[in-house]
């Protein structure tokens, strides 16, 4: 067993950056993830870690030279958040079309306008399409043990993929919590060396990258791109097997609470998850069958999987904490997705009710209390209440 | 043309100067012809060429390669030539 | 032992830029390439930004560049090969490269002195030992002749069309050559394909230089420009006669003119044979051409004080 710490999720991810001990961080503060690059700035100052620190004048060229010392031949990190994320759109797609194992913390925060620094998954949604993996995490434990198995996952050999580790901005980038760490041998033995694919500074065998490719080509290397993502849910799997064996912690695709006896459940992600977890147990207390699904593995998203896990419910609340305005919130639309292909599920429902709740906003607040609420509607849908609102906000004042 | 289980990942091009396929002579409407008495060697035609079609052996000018010659005329616009008379000429394709 | 800057030694010298390359016929980019490579006696990196040279030189799995080449996107050429630059730096503290190879990075104008300046001034400051090297053909050229910041005063592009009302573009170009300087670098100079020995000394030396340097390269274009296929060097030989584009280099804060027109021509010479400065020559805009070459006036003669100081 590793050493015990209380670190706030910010500490805890830096520290896991410091074992991978990569050729290469480009960093850009912006809060709330400013911690984590500042942290690892002093590593490098301290020599605790071999790393070139590349001090980018923006996210944008932060995202530009990660992908220009990935390419080069190396591990690379950097970390951001949203409107860093934001900036970095178009660099994030290049990044991943080009196969660049680059790793990146993500600490999730609203989207401006209006201005706010506080958690909510707009960024990390709205990078749901540029070929990143996406793994997210409830704590600062989580965010750690995912950060430790992103190296491993992104630089396999059958994937070659940069990945997102998020985490929610300030409710656990900022609260200190007590972690385990893994030592930084177990670290270094568990992620290995950096294997090369193709590196731009193998001057013997000079190499192009980043052609242009039109109509005739360039829909096969998307499809191709798509083959890859495909590969990712077993790597992931096996991935959290060996972890499973190095730490003792489990990691899946998603995370199942209660859910496999349940009527009623609720799909959230992140650090709401925690809250809700207890909602559940009360509401189990009360003779209630209400269960949750904590997803982890947002992209690739796991269909199938989830769509096993929730099709025996009665009624399902998918919780945002993100907005698609005029639209659904981003996690429904893959829940609904999932949920649509299920052809019947032996309990003579053919599919589960689905309502969709957009919740803590801009950091707005998550209580028990939102969750209670959400639950109690679920219980009286599942006895046959009808659906009143598909889509709906909770914790706004009406 | 390849299918996607036959590409690279990453769009990679792994053989360098492999542009060395595409033949840009067919783009030509004129044609530089060489006389080899008007020429002094200075070897301008070959730097200025954008097209890397002067054909230069031993540090000599030898004549151009038509498979890549554009017909853009620098060659023969920049030659000195011997006494005034140009050691290149541009002439139409085809005459 | 470094290669004689002599033609007939430098034609025995392998191209890493080759052809079959799709820039159109007479462009004068590729041989400011050429000319660059050629100069460079090292292994060599590059970066490109996307635009003419980068769309033309690398399609599908035909790539023209015999050394390691990267292309990412329109604006980030400097910090793209800074990523590469500092991997480089990385892995050579631990022995796994070898000592001294070096790295350029080449973009258009409008990747270098618009899109790309924030990325450039930012490698530059922070250090990176590399060679950034502008390929000014003064406008968007790629996307079809659009104003840049770097084109000149009373041009007609199709985004400032000289019309009945507005005369083509109305302001000078940006001094980015200077601006560069500017940053404290230990080298930044302007060079022309028509002075070879110059340009080709200019990136000898910069690259004997540790740090950040940066190169402004005149690069005519005919499609843009609206000349002949033939004159690309002629024009570049031209800008210099004419003080349009003055040769010099800023190497620690020193400013030095490397080569002066024996006899300063009219700038009307340089934009008699385009096209996009057509209008300047109809009836009715004389101010205008008369301000081009009060521009350039002023512009030599601030250049003359600076390289007397020194």
């Amino acid at each position: 067993m590793g050493k015990i710490a209380a670190v706030t999720g910010n500490e805890a991810v830096a520290n896991a950056l410091r074992q991978a001990n990569p050729d290469v961080c480009s960093l850009y503060p912006i809060t709330p993830q400013t911690d984590i690059v500042q942290r690892f700035a002093s590593y490098v100052s301290n020599g605790q870690v071999d790393t070139e620190l590349i001090n980018a004048e923006s996210e944008h060229s932060s995202m530009s030279a990660a992908i220009g010392a990935s390419a080069a031949g190396g591990r690379v990190v950097t970390a951001t958040s949203s409107q860093g994320l934001a900036l970095m759109w178009e660099m994030l797609h290049i990044a991943s079309a080009t196969n660049l194992p680059i790793i990146m913390p993500l600490v999730n925060r609203a989207l401006s306008a209006p201005l706010n620094i506080h958690g909510d998954h707009s960024d990390g949604m709205g990078a749901r399409d540029t070929g990143w993996i996406q793994l997210w995490s409830e704590n600062a434990q989580e965010a750690y043990d995912n950060t430790v198995q992103a190296f491993r996952i992104g630089e396999h050999k059958d994937l070659r993929l940069p990945v997102m580790v998020c985490m929610d901005g300030f409710i656990i980038s900022h609260s200190i919590e007590r972690i385990e760490y893994l030592e930084d041998k177990q670290v270094k033995d568990f992620i290995g060396e950096f294997v090369n694919v193709n590196p731009l500074l193998d001057l013997e065998h000079p190499k192009s990258y980043g052609p242009l490719i039109l109509t005739d080509l360039y829909m096969e290397f998307k499809r191709l791109q798509h083959e890859i993502m495909g590969r990712v849910k077993k790597v992931v799997l096996d991935v959290a097997e060996d972890f499973y064996k190095l730490s003792g912690r489990r990691y899946g695709l998603f995370e199942s609470y209660r859910l496999e006896d349940a009527e009623i459940g609720m799909v959230v992600m992140n650090s709401a998850a925690g809250t809700s977890k207890d909602v559940v147990d009360a509401f189990r207390d009360k003779g209630i069958k209400a269960g949750l699904l904590k997803p982890r593995l947002f992209r690739p998203f796991p269909y199938t999987e989830i769509a096993d896990a929730l099709k025996h419910l009665k009624a399902v609340c998918v919780m945002d904490r993100a907005d698609s305005y005029g639209g659904y919130g981003p996690m429904f639309m893959e829940i609904s997705s999932a949920l649509y292909q299920v052809t019947g599920n032996g309990s003579g429902v053919a599919k589960p009710k689905l309502i969709n709740k957009i919740y803590g906003l801009g950091g707005r607040d998550y209580m028990p209390e939102q969750a209670e609420q959400v639950f109690t509607e679920l219980d009286a849908i599942a006895k046959g209440a009808p659906v009143k609102l598909v889509k709906d906000y909770i914790g706004v004042r009406e | 043309m390849k299918k996607w289980k036959e590409l690279v990942p990453g769009a990679v091009v792994l053989e360098a100067g492999s542009s060395e396929k595409f033949k840009t002579g067919s783009w030509r409407s004129f044609r530089p012809r060489w006389i080899e008495e008007n020429c002094i060697q200075c070897l301008f035609c070959w730097l200025y060429c954008p097209d890397m079609a002067v054909k230069v052996v031993e540090g000599k000018m030898t004549g151009f390669d038509y498979d890549f010659c554009k017909g853009c005329g620098v060659c023969a616009r920049e030659c000195p030539g011997k006494k005034g008379q140009k050691a290149i000429v541009m002439e139409p394709e085809g005459k | 032992m470094a290669t004689e800057l002599k033609l007939k030694e430098l034609s025995k010298k392998p191209d890493i830029f080759c052809h079959g390359h799709r820039m159109c016929s007479g462009c004068g980019a590729p041989t400011v390439v050429k000319m660059v490579l050629l100069a460079t006696e090292y292994p060599v990196v590059i970066s490109n930004a996307t635009g003419c040279l980068e769309v033309s030189s690398c399609i599908q799995d035909l790539t023209a560049w015999k050394t390691p080449w990267i292309h990412s996107a329109f604006e980030n050429a400097a910090a793209t090969i800074a990523g590469v630059e500092t991997m480089y730096k990385s892995l050579l503290k631990r022995g796994k490269m070898p000592e001294n190879v070096k790295f350029i990075a080449f973009g258009g104008d409008g990747g270098t002195y618009d899109i790309g300046f924030q990325s450039l001034s930012g490698a530059m400051e922070r250090w990176h030992d590399m060679l950034y090297i502008c390929y000014d053909n003064g406008a968007y050229m790629n996307t079809g002749i659009q104003r840049s910041s770097a084109t000149p005063l009373g041009a007609d592009t199709t985004t400032s069309p000289a019309g009945s009302a507005i005369p083509g573009k109305l302001q000078p170009r940006k001094d980015l050559t200077k601006i560069m300087a500017a940053h404290g670098i230990p080298y930044a100079a302007q060079a022309s394909p028509s002075h070879w020995m110059d340009l080709m000394k200019k990136v000898r030396k910069a690259h004997e230089i540790k740090g950040p340097k940066f190169m402004n390269i005149i690069a005519p274009c005919n499609r843009g420009w609206r000349s002949q296929t033939d004159d690309s060097i002629l024009l570049s030989r031209l800008a210099v006669e004419t003080c349009y584009w003055p040769l010099y280099e800023v190497e620690d804060g020193k400013l030095k003119i490397t080569s002066k027109p024996k006899e300063k021509k009219p700038v009307a010479e340089f934009m008699k044979p385009q096209g996009r400065f057509k209008h300047l020559f109809a009836p009715g805009n004389e101010a205008l051409l008369e301000r081009v070459q009060q521009e350039i006036d002023k512009n030599w003669e601030r250049l003359l004080k600076e390289d007397a100081a020194e």
